[in-house]
C-alpha cells in the first residue's frame, strides 16, 4: 500500500469549491465598494448571508477567537447541506456537525478539544457517509485561502507529498518550471460565506485584531466571497483612520457587522477571556449520547432566543468577569 | 532519586533533546512542557513557535491550546499560521514535536482513521492538524508516544503524517525537503533512532530498569539495534522539581 503512495500525482477525494480565479473575480467585480453602514443583528446577518448548501470558512482556532453567536444562530435557524472548511476547527465544526447542518467537510482537524480529549458527538458525526470528507493538512488550507486571496486558481507547497492525506485530498502535483522539483498543487478555496470574531470593528467593517494570533484570518477573509463580522465592540471610524497598519481585515470584505460581547464563548477570547473549561466540561460530558446530544442543543440553542439570553444561562457578566481576570492574569498558572 | 511516574520520564527526556537557540515548533501537552522545561533548564534561548501563530512567548503558565491567550503572552511576535508554516518550509525551524495514534519501523505516523473505508472509518480522528507539515517542512521530527504493540504496528491504517515513507530516499521521491525526515522517538520504555542505511526504527538507550525483551514485547514489528545500548539517566531532582512546582503544578500533563 505504501509504494504507491511515493508517486501519487493526484489527491482522488472531492473537491469541494471551484477554484477558478474567473469565476471568482465575477463575483468580486460586483461586489459592493461603498463605505456603508453594515452593523446588523445576528439573526439578519445569518438569513442575509448563509443560504442552504454554502461553503463556510470560520475564522479564530477552533476554541479560541471564534463566532459562537452566528455557530448558534446557523443552527437556530436550522440550515442545511452546508460545506465547511474544518481548518483547526473544534467547537465550530462539532456543533454544524453533530446538529445536522453540515454534509460536507474539508478537514484538517476535527473531533479534537486539544488537551481536553475528543468530542463524541463531533466523532460520531465525522465517521458517517453523512459528511463527505476530504482530508488536508493545516498548512494546505491556510494557503488555499492564501492563493484565494491573491485571486490564483492554486499555489505550489512542499507538504503532504507521499502520504494517505495527499491520497485523501484533492490536490495534485505539479513540476516547478524552474527547478524541475515536485511540488503539491493546492487548489485555491472562495468560500461562499466566511465568520470572524474580532476584538474591535468600525460600522463599516474595518477590523482589528489587537490581541493573540490571526490563524489564516487575514487570508480567509480576503478569500470568502461574503464575510460576517461579529465583534467584542464597535469602535469608531476615526479610530481605525488613525492607525491604519492596525487594521486586519479592510471593510470591502465585510457583508454583515454585528457587536457581540463575550462573542467567542466558551472560548478564549485573547486579552479579553478565558475558555470556560467548566462550559467545555459540561458539553463533551453532555454529547457523550444522542440523547444528551439533543439535551444540549435543546437547552443552549433552541431553548434561548439570542445570545444575550444564552449569556445569563452560562452565568452572566459575573461568569465573564471571573474568566476575565483569568485572562488577564489575576490569579496567573490557575487556568 | 525522587520517584518519577511514566509521563514525566517522557517530558524530562523529551526536553534534553534541545538545544539551545534553536527553533522548535510545538503542540499541546508532553511536547509543550518538554520544552517549557528545557526553557528553564539548559535551553533558556530556545525558540518556541506555535502553529496559531506565536513565536517565543513568555508563558505565564502552561497553554490549553496552541493558539491560546498563553502562547502570545510577551511573544516577538503574533502573526499567522501561514507565517509561521512559510518559516518551517523556507528551513528555518529545527526541531518539532509529534505523537499520533500509530507509528511504524520508518517513522509514518496515524492520526485520521483506522480501518480501511476512508469515508467511513471504524474509528475517526482529528487529522492531520498541522502534524503532516511539520513533519514535511522541519529538519529533525521528535515523536513523543506510550509504546504498545497495538501503536508500534506493521503497517499504519493511514500515513497522515509522513516518516521515511517506505525507506531510504523514499521522501525525496515523493517530493519532500531534503535533509528533512524522523529523528528520535521517546517512549516510556526507551528511546529510539534510525538506522543510517535502511531508515528503519533502531533502540538507541534503554530507560532504568526496562530490557530488550520488553520492548520487543511491546512493539509489533521488528526493531533494530543500535551498536553500544545506553541506560537513559532517570529524571534528576531538579528536573522533577522544576517539572512539578513550575511548569505543570496543576498536572494537567503529568497528571499529579
Amino acid at each position: 500500500m505504501y509504494d504507491e503512495l511515493v508517486g501519487l500525482t493526484e489527491g482522488q477525494e472531492e473537491l469541494f469549491v471551484d477554484p477558478d480565479p474567473d469565476h471568482a473575480r465575477a463575483f468580486f467585480k460586483n461586489k459592493n465598494r461603498a463605505m456603508v453602514n453594515k452593523v446588523t443583528t445576528v439573526e439578519q446577518a445569518v438569513s442575509m448571508n448563509v443560504r442552504d448548501g454554502d461553503y463556510l470558512a470560520v475564522g479564530g482556532f477552533g476554541h479560541v477567537r471564534i463566532p459562537t453567536a452566528i455557530l448558534y444562530e446557523i443552527v437556530r435557524q436550522g440550515k442545511r447541506n452546508l460545506g465547511m472548511a474544518g481548518h483547526t476547527s473544534i467547537y465550530d465544526s462539532d456543533l454544524l456537525a453533530s446538529s445536522g447542518c453540515m454534509d460536507r467537510c474539508d478537514i484538517s482537524y476535527v473531533i479534537g478539544y486539544e488537551i481536553r480529549g475528543l468530542s463524541a458527538s463531533a466523532r460520531k458525526a465525522f465517521q458517517t457517509k453523512a459528511i463527505r470528507k476530504t482530508d488536508w493538512s493545516n498548512s494546505a488550507l491556510a494557503w488555499r485561502f492564501a492563493a484565494g486571496a491573491a485571486g490564483l486558481s492554486f499555489i505550489p507547497s512542499r507538504n503532504m507529498l507521499g502520504t494517505n492525506t495527499f491520497q485523501r485530498s484533492a490536490a495534485k502535483t505539479v513540476t516547478c518550471p524552474f527547478t524541475g522539483k515536485t511540488f503539491a498543487a493546492l487548489p485555491a478555496l472562495y468560500p461562499d460565506c466566511g465568520i470572524i470574531h474580532v476584538h474591535e470593528a468600525d460600522t463599516y467593517g474595518n477590523c482589528r485584531i489587537p490581541e493573540g494570533i490571526l490563524v489564516s484570518d487575514p487570508y480567509l477573509a480576503r478569500a470568502s466571497k461574503k464575510l460576517i463580522i461579529t465583534c467584542e465592540r464597535l469602535i469608531t471610524h476615526d479610530e481605525i483612520r488613525s492607525n491604519p497598519q492596525a487594521t486586519t481585515i479592510p471593510y470591502w470584505c465585510v457583508d454583515a457587522v454585528v457587536e457581540v460581547p463575550y462573542g467567542s464563548h466558551p472560548g478564549n477570547m485573547p486579552g479579553e477571556y478565558w475558555f470556560d473549561e467548566d462550559f467545555f466540561k459540561m458539553y463533551l460530558d453532555t454529547v457523550k449520547t444522542e440523547e444528551g446530544t439533543q439535551g444540549f442543543y435543546k437547552d443552549y440553542v433552541y431553548g434561548v432566543k439570542d445570545f444575550e439570553e444564552y449569556l445569563e444561562k452560562i452565568g452572566g457578566v459575573a461568569k465573564m468577569r471571573e474568566l476575565r481576570a483569568i485572562d488577564k492574569l489575576i490569579y496567573a498558572n490557575h487556568g | 532519586m525522587t520517584d518519577f511516574n511514566p509521563l514525566e520520564l517522557l517530558v524530562c527526556v523529551g526536553s534534553r533533546m534541545l538545544e539551545d537557540n534553536s527553533t522548535v515548533f510545538v503542540g499541546t501537552g508532553v511536547p509543550m512542557a518538554a520544552t517549557m522545561l528545557a526553557q528553564k533548564l539548559h535551553c533558556p534561548n530556545v525558540i518556541t513557535i506555535f502553529e496559531a501563530g506565536s513565536v517565543a512567548p513568555l508563558l505565564p503558565g502552561l497553554p490549553i491550546s496552541v493558539g491560546d491567550s498563553r502562547t502570545s503572552h510577551q511573544a516577538f511576535i503574533a502573526s499567522t499560521m501561514n507565517d509561521v508554516m512559510e518559516t518551517c518550509q523556507r528551513g528555518m525551524v529545527d526541531y518539532t514535536f509529534l505523537g499520533g495514534a500509530q507509528i511504524d519501523m520508518y517513522g509514518n505516523l496515524n492520526s485520521t482513521m483506522i480501518g480501511d473505508n476512508y469515508q467511513e472509518p471504524k474509528v475517526r480522528f482529528p487529522g492531520s492538524g498541522g502534524a503532516n507539515d511539520l513533519a514535511s517542512l522541519c529538519w529533525k521530527t521528535i515523536v513523543i508516544t506510550p509504546m504498545d504493540d497495538h501503536r508500534f504496528v506493521e503497517q499504519v491504517d493511514f500515513i497522515t503524517t509522513p516518516g521515511y515513507l517506505t525507506g531510504k530516499g523514499a521522501r525525496e521521491a515523493a517530493g519532500l525537503p531534503e535533509g528533512t525526515g524522523p529523528y528520535k522517538v521517546i517512549t516510556n520504555l526507551c528511546i529510539l533512532g534510525y538506522d543510517d542505511d535502511t531508515c528503519r526504527m533502531k533502540i538507541e538507550s534503554l530507560h532504568p530498569g526496562v530490557t530488550v525483551e520488553k520492548v520487543l514485547e511491546n512493539c509489533g514489528f521488528e526493531l533494530l539495534l543500535a551498536d553500544s545500548l545506553e541506560e537513559t539517566h532517570p529524571p534528576t531532582d531538579e528536573e522533577l522539581r522544576i517539572l512539578r512546582e513550575e511548569v505543570d503544578p496543576d498536572g494537567y500533563i503529568i497528571g499529579r
